[in-house]
């Protein structure tokens, strides 16, 4: 069983490894990738506070906006070349983001579920205001201009599309080592009650504190990867509730609080909005697209798709249990595919 | 210190529109514990059919009122009945992604209307301006008739929550929906019209906005913002908190942009905000949410 | 020197007092019960020792060290466990992973460690094998019935090995078969590892069949204390339950 899975996962990596190379049509394919492995990054670091604590924040952009600025800054007071040489400076803008987590998380964290995400929307617009009107160092409105890659046609969305691979395959480790440990245990007795588990003997606070950094590491580096990617960087793209939204779009689609479920969530929002901004962008109708859609989803999938479907197949097998031997486990055949994994058991 | 007179002064006048807009949102968060991340393009949706009824009709901003105010009070109660009745699980994150989805449809609608052009609503209350006694500049008419407005309809609803029957049916249903419905209180009737209310305050709100600022689609986004600071300061649920709240909010950020400088007026909105609920996090006249999950 | 004192504690909320100058000392290795009619004061009295809520003054100590200001986690990891009249599980995560929260781990660990050694799951399935919850520990806990959610709640505190257990109305809602069980449970833990029992309950017999010592508590103070027999005769019991 346990093999199966593994082979199952590592199809899917050889699948994502050789698919701009091997299997994509053309550049805008490319493209719509690259965007979507960096939101596949943010949401599921975000996961990692807001869908394992259930503190659901709305101002994770204010990391990814750091993150970028971080990035371009740096890139540009060390005049560092395009090409290849920016990528070592992600991990500089991870911690970043890290650290000014550590203040924010600090002050919204004393508040409680609703005015916690008033508070972190807040914090959106306060940074947005800040990066632009501080003119003297992000130049404000004006944007800032990352490094020119000297790659050409055809191989230009390849290094970002390989390095934001990269940084989601250990973002998607760091979450699910912390699924299945002490700490992430702590986290989801958080989300279930709070004071139960204070009472318990957990540290709330220190661990909602801890994911809090832990989640805005990752996203500083997708916000980087992003801007690079862009090639300049605007305070109202970065700093930007339309990101906020977007991330939490694609958890609740996918399903909060699993480690596969934002995965999922990344794949079908990212490519949709890519589309609809192509299509009917600029007058209004991708909004009322988006929007409709996204109304549709939250009112008939509340629970998203990987826990939806996680319970429909256990009811499934609870049906079909009644007719085998209890003291015989079912076969391999009638496990859930890797994706469904919920934790702990398999 | 006159521009910090000037400030106080215009404060006290718009921070009453901010208070209506700010009413409506607490209201709807008391009685059906959701946040309308919606109300924000609620307001410019008030000012662009206030824009539209001048334009095409050439009907007076607060004559148009009277259209529009029941127009959104009907749109609200359909919203909370086709979409927000049916959340029952993780009731309040649902709902910000449900509202900030109808918010997100209506700014598209907007948008492909209206175009991102800015506007701004006209009269001649809007251009001229009356010599402020005693002091050394001068107020536009539309500021004063604002507030009038402001203090009439305030006045109007602290009557309908405070002197009514139905009121008393919607202070039961703040206070506990359950036992509200076991005597009787039709509770989700209750919602649907709180909504609507809460709506037809944004339509009034959003004519004074569109005449005293410049906006367009995208307006939305500060001014949502605002609200919700305004609503966590004073404490969410709570009207008074609401109305002190804008006032003393909105009399900062106008003295802060006279005396100071315009671009930072919002930015000190969210920094009150984050300091005070350092100290307080309940805001002003709020609850603390303590052992309920 | 008692194991658990509170000495003279009062506390307030807004116009009501709650507490008012309530001492009690529980002694170890007792199943103390504390009574009383409704609104006189016990479980706000529980959540003060358990740093659920401030007192506005007095003292509680706990084997001599004081513990009036403690935080829920400290007043827990020191040994005080303590259950819900309402029951307190978590209800998304199974029974056997409710069963790991409590377990005692030193912190940077916490972070990269599985959630469960194998002496954590050993002592966590014994202990779901005593309150006869084994068959389902791979249930999600929101998904068992009320009785065998209280059984959980009262097993989940047993995996930190407590010295006190607070048990807030522990026969509540439940049927007599049950309460049976739970009693078998409590003078187990009682009488072979020493555990000490403070017991706030409505059921006067599951009380004064179990406990050793009662203390009755009346409008926020402690009125008496004695043994059961000795409060079944007290006249200001009487009068504190039946009177005006």
């Amino acid at each position: 069983m346990k093999f199966l899975r593994i082979l199952g996962l590592l199809v899917i990596v050889a699948f994502v490894g050789i698919f701009p190379v091997g299997i994509a049509p053309n550049d805008a394919v490319n493209s719509v990738a690259v965007f979507t492995l960096i939101g596949a990054i943010t949401v599921v670091s975000w996961n990692i506070f807001s869908g394992y604590t259930g503190y659901i924040s709305l101002g994770h952009s204010v990391f990814y906006g750091f993150g970028a600025y971080a990035f371009a800054l740096a890139s540009q007071n060390w005049h560092i070349p395009g090409g290849w040489d920016p990528f070592l400076l992600l991990p500089l803008a991870g911690l970043v983001a890290g650290a000014v987590a550590l203040p924010l998380g600090w002050i919204a964290l004393r508040t409680r579920r609703h005015t916690f995400v008033v508070i972190t929307i807040a914090f959106v617009f306060i940074f947005q205001l800040l990066a632009t009107n501080l003119q003297g160092i992000t130049n404000g409105s004006g944007g800032v201009f990352m490094p020119l890659t000297p790659w050409t046609d055809g191989y230009t969305d390849l290094p970002f599309y390989y390095v934001a691979f990269a940084v989601l395959l250990v973002a998607i480790f760091v979450s699910w080592r912390i699924r299945h440990s002490k700490f992430g245990l702590g986290l989801l007795a958080i989300r279930d009650d709070e004071d139960r588990a204070l009472g318990l003997g957990v540290k709330t606070a220190a661990f909602k504190l801890t994911a809090y950094m832990i989640s805005a590491v990752f996203v500083g580096m997708a916000g980087a990867i992003f801007a690079y990617y862009v090639g300049i960087l605007y305070p109202q793209f970065s700093f930007d509730p339309v990101v906020d939204i977007t991330i939490a779009l694609m958890a609740f689609l996918g399903g909060l609080g699993t480690v596969a479920g934002p995965l999922i969530g990344a794949l079908f929002v990212i490519p949709l909005q890519q589309y609809l901004d192509l299509q009917f962008g600029g007058n209004g109708v991708n909004l009322m697209i988006y929007g409709a859609l996204f109304l549709a989803i939250i009112l008939v999938l509340p629970q998203g798709i990987v826990p939806s479907l996680q319970s429909r197949w256990r009811a499934w097998r609870a049906s079909r249990n009644t007719t085998l031997d209890s003291g015989k486990r079912a076969t391999n055949q009638e496990q859930p595919a890797f994706l469904i994994e919920r934790g702990g058991k398999g | 210190m006159t521009l910090i007179l000037e400030g106080v002064l215009l404060g006290i006048l718009t921070g009453g529109v901010y208070a209506l807009m700010a009413s409506g949102l607490t209201l709807i968060f008391g009685v059906l514990e959701i946040i309308n991340i919606a109300q924000g393009i609620l307001v410019v949706l008030g000012a662009y059919l206030s824009y539209w009824l001048a334009q095409r009709f050439h009907i007076d901003l607060f004559v148009g009122l009277l259209l529009t105010i029941p127009a959104m009070f009907l749109l609200g109660m359909a919203i909370e009945w086709a979409f927000i009745r049916r959340l029952s699980w993780n009731r309040v994150t649902l709902s910000i992604l449900v509202t900030f989805a109808i918010a997100i449809i209506i700014e598209g609608a907007l948008e492909f209307f209206f175009t991102t052009n800015l506007v701004q609503l006209q009269a001649w209350y809007v251009d001229k301006s009356i010599k402020v006694p005693f002091l050394d500049f001068y107020m536009p008419y539309i500021y004063i008739f604002a507030f009038v407005l402001s203090v009439v309809l305030l006045g109007s609803l602290y009557l309908l929550v405070y002197r009514t029957t139905f009121g008393r049916c919607l202070r039961a249903s703040m206070q506990n929906r359950t036992a509200a419905s076991l005597i009787g209180i039709n509770v989700p009737q209750v919602q649907m019209i709180t909504f609507g209310i809460g709506v037809a305050l944004a339509a009034a709100g959003g004519m004074v906005f569109g005449a005293t600022n410049a906006f367009n689609p995208a307006s939305s986004y500060d001014l949502i913002s605002r609200l919700l600071v305004i609503i966590v300061l004073g404490g969410m649920g709570s009207l008074g908190g609401a109305l002190i709240g804008s006032v003393v909010m909105i009399i900062i950020s106008d003295v802060v942009v006279l005396a100071w400088d315009p671009i930072w007026a919002s930015t000190v909105f969210f920094v009150i905000l984050v300091l005070l609920l350092l100290i307080r996090p309940q805001g002003l006249f709020g609850r603390l949410e303590g052992r309920k999950q | 020197m008692s194991l658990l004192e509170v000495q003279t504690v009062s506390k307030a909320f807004g116009g009501i007092q709650a507490l008012t100058t309530c001492s009690i000392n529980v002694e170890q290795g007792t199943i103390t019960g504390l009574i009383g009619p409704n609104g006189s004061g016990k479980t706000t009295l529980f959540n003060v020792i358990t740093g659920y809520e401030r007192v506005d003054r007095g003292n509680i100590r706990f084997m001599g060290q004081d513990i009036t200001r403690a935080t829920p986690d400290r007043v827990f990891s020191l040994g005080i466990g303590r259950t819900f009249q309402l029951t307190r599980i978590f209800p998304r995560l199974t029974v056997l992973e409710n069963m790991h929260i409590s377990a005692k781990r030193e912190r940077l660990k916490a972070l990269f460690s599985s959630w469960s050694s194998t002496q954590e799951q050993a002592l966590a399935l014994e202990l779901l094998a005593f309150v006869n919850l084994l068959r389902h520990k791979d249930t999600p806990a929101g998904n068992l019935s009320y009785g065998q959610k209280k059984l959980l709640e009262f097993a989940l505190i047993l995996v930190a090995q407590p010295q006190v257990i607070l048990l807030d109305e522990p026969a509540g809602g439940v049927n007599p078969t049950m309460i049976n069980e739970l009693v078998g449970h409590i003078r187990t833990l009682n009488e072979e590892q020493g555990v000490t029992f403070l017991v706030v309950e409505h059921n006067m017999e599951f009380v004064m069949g179990l406990c050793h010592t009662v203390n009755v508590m009346h409008r926020g103070t402690k009125i008496a204390e004695g043994s059961p027999d000795e409060m079944r005769k007290n006249p200001a019991v009487l009068e504190a339950y039946l009177g005006a």
